[in-house]
Formats: structure tokens, C-alpha cells, sequence
């Protein structure tokens, strides 16, 4: 029994049936082991690729900068801001807003740099789920490009303090 | 508790020499345990409560208070002092032998009471609305990092006091040949324990001196990695222990022997060298680290790991058809199973467990692991599905079927309620596939883990998710609902039959 001590030299070949089963996991372990780098350089979605430290402070002047230079009106007290095709956009997790609104173009390809001035925030872009956690002094940085147009919501799923609930951020993609 | 160390009976049912020093010390951490389970299951049901948008009951501020309080109690304590219990177990009565310095061993139970207590407090008077994770630059009270320190130290020392007692065994040749498997796989759970401790040692000794001033700067992505390196290897023990359990419970219901030792101690082996190096599927959508580094951690070293699950998996419904066959259900292909003894609580446990853990949280855990995987479910309640289907799921139900053999076997009391304890894990097993089905369903429609108000009522921007989402997490409640029933009937039946239970006879042979 598994609570008593086996009676006799326990290191005996596996069964037929264990070692076909053991095979069987081996060979789905290898498929998955095998699909995970393949993905990465076949399919077009990945996770941030260009590790890079940025102090939040540095942030938060560099950010301030995209938004006054590009910046076209204001919702609800945030500004809306359309950067140019190709452009580098900065978008900020701050408690407890994601800021600026972004007005971007259906096809055209943006680098994000996304990160926080504050507190850890988790970007959560709806109704895609598409989910990317952002840290203070790191940038996060993707290669985006809108492939269809409408309006999307950035809600955050980190928690960020007593009104992590409210904080919803915007992007409207125009043809 | 002055029990003299070399004062002994000996089981009636399976002829192993009990200790009293060892069952004061397996009845102290049992106990504690449990009511930290009670408090874990009431936070669980405020949460719930509020969570469910028609209910929608405690305030932002209590809400995310007593979400931090939730896995402390339920998935830190409850579980930990569990484990410290059932490694006592596996190195003492298994073994026949006296425990490794009693007293020692009972500091470590007060280290660790102390500091769950501390911590615990803290956060109800509010300071340390942090959640489990803590993450910095996230500030709790100074306390808390400490009691959190104090836990981990306590429960080291617990893991001292297991391979002490097994080095005392082999020296006192207490029994002959090889450990048990059970005992063998537990050495396995607190190999990877002492790993998870360290890590936790490394991260939270810095974090309490940062939030006493004395060090100014922590990375907050480096706190997210060695931080992991602690909470999710904290739940690769709860898994080691938990299949250790699984066998457990096979002797107990119909007599378990495995049907080869070296395939099973084999995978236990996989456990400790891979199951710790997957942690860091947490940072899958990290900004920090390079690609190369996330795959070569979350795909080799993690299927490693899942490989020992798969061998498992395969291990224990075999051993289980053999003892049954052997005892002459050989009708058919499935007589075995449909004759086994689904009217006592221990097999209804395992089976349950054992499919919640492997259908639900193994498999989506697998998915989850993947880089671009990750991208959807990260940080939803996705999340939160998977892991109560490995923690809640697989390992509490687990946990709880062996307490039902632990009280007449160690604390020799006859269990209160029989009926009760039998349809328990039925109860709990329904509502947890329903809990935690509606839960990851919800979650890939978006919808976000540690969230007071899914309907943005006090959004400046407007936003609100798809109606099915909505549907889902009611249907979510219902099923936390259940399973919180199933919950009150746990305690219920192990509070009354440790306390007022009728004492067993010295030789009364008299299991459930």
C-alpha cells in the first residue's frame, strides 16, 4: 500500500499501458514545447519584445510632451489626442485614468509605450480582451495597428486603490 | 501537550505506532487550520456577494479589504497549517516514529499562528488594502510584512521538524526499505517548500524594510519575479501535497497500492526539479523579459512539470481499478468503478478533486502558460478561475475528504454526521465546477479579477460589458454559493466530531 513501505526492489519497468501513456504525454508535451517559439515567430501577436527601463518621472515629461503636440480637444476633462501615421504613442496608467483618449488610423502601424507614473495598472483593452501588465519604470512597448475601426475601451485589471473600479480609458479608430 | 516523547499506542487499524507528542502537534495544526478556513470561506462569501452585481453589497473600500483578508485566510493559512499537519503525518505515523524536537516544533505552530494572526488583524483595521499580491509600490503597514515573515520562518522550521523526523526513522530503523510513497511524495511537497520559503525570505525581508524607510527603492518588476518565485511555488507544494493525499485517500477508501512505485516516485521527482522554474508565466505580459527567457521557462520547464501530472493522472485511477478488481469487481470494464464506495466521503473527494485539478485547473493552467495565450486572459477572472480549480478545487476538496479519516484515525473520535460528511464533497464538487466554469467563461468575455463595480456606474468614460458577461457572473455566484455550503458543512462536521464526537475505544477498529 502507498502508506507502508513497497515490499520488494521497487525500480521495475513500467507496464505496456504505462509506457504507452507516458509516450502519449511525452509527445503532447513536445508538440506544446514545439508550438510555443513557433507561434512567437509565425503568429502576429506577442507580448511586449523591447525590455526598457524609463523612470516615471522621465515618463510622465515625454508623455506630457506627445499630448500637447498632438492634441486635437478634450472628453470629459481628458484630453483626445491623434497622433500622426507611424507615430510613437505614449498612453499612461495613472490612478485613476488611462490618459490620453486616442484617435487612431485603421491600418496604420503605432508603437505604444505604455507605462505608469504611479501604482502597477493592468491594461485591459475591450471588447478584443487583450491584457498587458503595466509597471512603473518599465515601458511597455507594442507594435500596434488598428485592423478594424470603431471604439474601444482600455478598462485597468490591476489593482490601483480604492477607485481601481472607475478607471476607463478610450480609443476611438477612424477609417 | 506534556505528553512524554516516547509515549505511544498503536493503531488498531493499521498497526502504526501514534505518538502523543506527534498527534498533539497534527491535532493543534489540523484544528488551527480549520478555522482559518472559516474565515476564509466568510470572506469568500462577502466577496461573492458583492461581486454579483444584483447584491452587489459591501462598500469599494471593505470589498477590497476583505479580498485581501480572502486568500490569506483561505489559500495561505487554511492550506499551510493543513499541510504542516499532514507532514507530521506522513513522518510520524507512517513512519512509527516519535517526531523530531516536539519543542521545537511547537514554536514553529506558534511562529506561524502568530504570524497569520498578525496579518489577518492588519488588514481588517485596514492597513494592508493591498491584495494577497502586495505589489509594490503598493505600501501595507509594516506589520504586515512582518507577520508575513513570521509565517514563512514558522513554517521552514515545520519543514526542519519533517526531515529531522525522517533522518530520526531511517536512524532508529522505525521502518524497513524505502518510504512509503505517500511519505515520499510529501518529502517531495516539503523539498519545494523549503525553495518557495527562501523566495519569500528574499522579497519580503527587503519589502518590510522599505515600508519602514530603511531601504528607498524597490524595482517594482523585480518584486513581481521573486515574488512569484514565492506564490506560485507556494501552490506547486499545495499540488505535491495534494496528490500525495490522493494516494492517501486511495489507501484509505479501497485500499490503494500503486501499481508501480518507480513510475509514481519518478514523477514526484519531475515535481521538484520543474515545477518551480514555471513561475514565471506570471510575467508572460511583462514589459521586462525577453522572449527567449519566457519561452524557455513557461514551455520546457513547465510541461517538465505537467508531464508528472499526466503520469499521475493515469497512476491513481489505475491503482484504484486494480485494488477494486482485486477485491472481485472485475465485472465489465467499469464495475470497478461503479461498485466503489461512493457512500463514504473519502472516494467522492478524491474523484472530484482529481477531476476538478486536471480538467479544469490543469488544463486551463496550461493554456494560460502559453506567451500569447497569456495576452487573453491576463489578470481576468479567467485567472481566478483556473487557480480555484487547482487551490480550491483540487486542493482544499482533497484536504477535506482526509480530515474526514484524520479525526477517527489520529484524534480517535467517531465522526459527527455522517450523512452530512458523505454528500459534502458532492456539494462542494457541483459547485465549484459550476463556480469555476462561469468564472473562466467570464473572464473571456473580459471580465476583470479584483474588481468592485463591473458596470462602471462611476466611470468618467462610460463603459459596460456584453450582457452575457453579466449572465455569467451571477451564474458564477450561484455556484460559490453552493460550493459555500458545502464549505459551512466541512467545518460544521469536522468542529463538532474534533470536539464532541464519541471517543473511540483504544482497539476500536472503526474508520468511517
Amino acid at each position: 500500500m502507498a502508506i507502508t513501505s513497497p515490499e520488494t526492489y521497487w525500480w521495475k519497468p513500467a507496464d505496456k499501458e504505462e509506457k504507452l501513456w507516458i509516450t502519449i504525454a511525452i509527445v503532447w508535451c513536445l508538440i506544446l514545447f514545439t508550438m510555443m517559439p513557433l507561434w512567437h515567430i509565425v503568429g502576429g501577436q506577442n507580448p511586449s519584445v523591447e525590455p526598457l527601463k524609463i523612470r516615471p518621472k522621465d515618463y510622465e515629461k515625454i508623455s506630457d510632451a506627445f499630448i500637447e503636440k498632438y492634441k486635437i480637444g478634450e472628453e470629459s476633462g481628458i484630453p483626445v489626442v491623434k497622433p500622426p501615421d507611424g507615430a510613437d504613442v505614449y498612453l499612461r496608467g495613472q490612478m485613476w485614468n488611462w490618459m490620453p483618449i486616442l484617435e487612431l488610423k485603421k491600418g496604420v502601424n503605432y508603437k505604444f509605450h505604455i507605462s505608469s507614473i504611479d501604482l502597477m495598472h493592468g491594461f485591459s483593452l475591450q471588447p478584443l480582451v487583450m491584457n498587458f501588465q503595466i509597471v512603473p519604470g518599465h515601458d511597455n512597448i507594442l507594435n500596434i495597428t488598428p485592423t478594424s475601426s470603431g471604439t474601444f475601451h482600455i478598462i485597468c485589471n490591476e489593482f490601483c486603490g480604492i477607485n481601481h473600479h472607475t478607471m476607463v480609458g478610450k480609443i476611438v479608430v477612424k477609417d | 501537550m506534556a505528553a512524554n516523547a516516547l509515549e505511544f499506542r498503536t493503531c488498531p487499524i493499521t498497526g502504526k505506532k501514534v505518538y502523543a507528542t506527534a498527534q498533539n502537534l497534527i491535532w493543534a495544526n489540523a484544528v488551527t487550520a480549520v478555522v482559518f478556513i472559516l474565515v476564509g470561506g466568510l470572506a469568500a462569501l462577502l466577496v461573492l456577494l458583492t461581486r454579483w452585481p444584483a447584491v452587489h453589497l459591501l462598500s469599494p473600500d471593505l470589498f477590497y479589504r476583505i479580498l485581501t483578508l480572502h486568500p490569506i485566510a483561505a489559500l495561505v493559512a487554511w492550506i499551510i497549517f493543513f499541510e504542516v499537519a499532514g507532514l507530521y503525518f506522513g513522518c510520524t505515523v507512517l513512519l512509527n516514529s516519535r517526531i523530531a524536537a516536539p519543542k521545537v516544533a511547537w514554536l514553529a505552530y506558534f511562529l506561524m499562528l502568530v504570524g497569520a494572526a498578525l496579518v489577518a488583524v492588519e488588514i481588517l483595521i485596514g492597513n494592508a488594502d493591498v491584495m494577497f499580491t502586495s505589489y509594490i509600490p503598493l505600501q501595507a503597514s509594516p506589520l504586515y510584512y512582518l507577520g508575513v515573515i513570521l509565517f514563512a520562518v514558522g513554517a521552514l522550521v515545520a519543514c526542519g521538524i519533517f526531515f529531522g523526523t525522517l533522518a530520526i526513522a531511517k536512524a532508529e530503523k522505525t521502518y524497513e526499505g524505502s518510504l512509503p510513497l505517500v511519505t515520499f511524495g510529501l518529502s517531495a511537497a516539503a523539498i519545494i517548500a523549503v525553495w518557495t520559503l527562501a523566495s519569500g525570505a528574499i522579497i519580503y525581508i527587503p519589502t518590510f524594510l522599505w515600508s519602514l524607510g530603511v531601504i528607498k527603492n524597490i524595482d517594482a518588476a523585480m518584486y513581481r519575479l521573486i515574488f512569484w518565485g514565492f506564490g506560485h511555488a507556494s501552490q506547486q507544494i499545495n499540488v505535491t501535497a495534494m496528490v500525495s493525499v490522493w494516494y492517501l485517500l486511495g489507501v484509505l477508501t479501497v485500499g490503494l497500492k500503486p501499481v508501480n512505485e518507480k513510475v509514481c516516485r519518478s514523477a514526484f521527482v519531475l515535481y521538484i526539479f520543474f515545477i518551480n522554474l514555471a513561475s514565471e508565466h506570471h510575467l508572460l505580459t511583462d514589459p521586462t523579459l525577453s522572449p527567449a527567457h519566457k519561452i524557455a521557462n513557461t514551455s520546457y520547464f513547465i510541461y517538465m512539470a505537467a508531464l508528472a501530472s499526466m503520469i499521475h493522472a493515469l497512476a491513481i485511477p489505475m491503482a484504484v481499478e486494480v485494488a477494486q478488481r482485486k477485491k472481485g469487481y472485475t465485472k465489465g470494464i467499469f464495475e470497478w468503478l461503479t461498485k466503489a464506495p461512493w457512500g463514504e466521503p473519502g472516494f467522492p473527494a478524491l474523484v472530484f478533486s482529481l477531476f476538478i485539478f486536471g480538467f479544469i485547473g490543469g488544463i486551463t493552467g496550461i493554456v494560460n502558460g502559453t506567451e500569447q495565450l497569456s495576452i487573453k486572459s491576463h489578470n481576468t477572472w479567467a485567472m481566478t478561475g483556473h487557480f480555484h480549480g487547482t487551490v480550491v478545487g483540487g486542493t482544499t476538496l482533497a484536504f477535506m475528504g482526509l480530515t474526514y479519516y484524520l479525526i477517527p484515525l489520529v484524534f480517535r473520535r467517531e465522526i459527527i454526521g455522517k450523512k452530512w460528511a458523505t454528500a459534502q464533497p458532492y456539494i462542494y464538487g457541483i459547485g465549484l465546477i459550476i463556480f469555476t466554469l462561469s468564472m473562466i467563461a467570464a473572464g473571456t468575455l473580459g471580465v476583470p479579477r479584483r474588481h468592485w463595480d463591473i458596470t462602471f456606474a462611476d466611470s468618467i468614460i462610460p463603459f459596460s460589458f456584453d450582457p452575457t458577461a453579466i449572465l455569467l457572473v451571477t451564474l458564477t455566484a450561484l455556484g460559490g454559493l453552493t460550493a459555500i455550503v458545502g464549505g459551512a458543512i466541512y467545518v460544521g462536521v469536522a468542529v463538532l466530531s474534533v470536539f464532541f464526537g464519541r471517543k473511540l475505544a483504544p482497539n476500536e477498529a472503526k474508520l468511517i
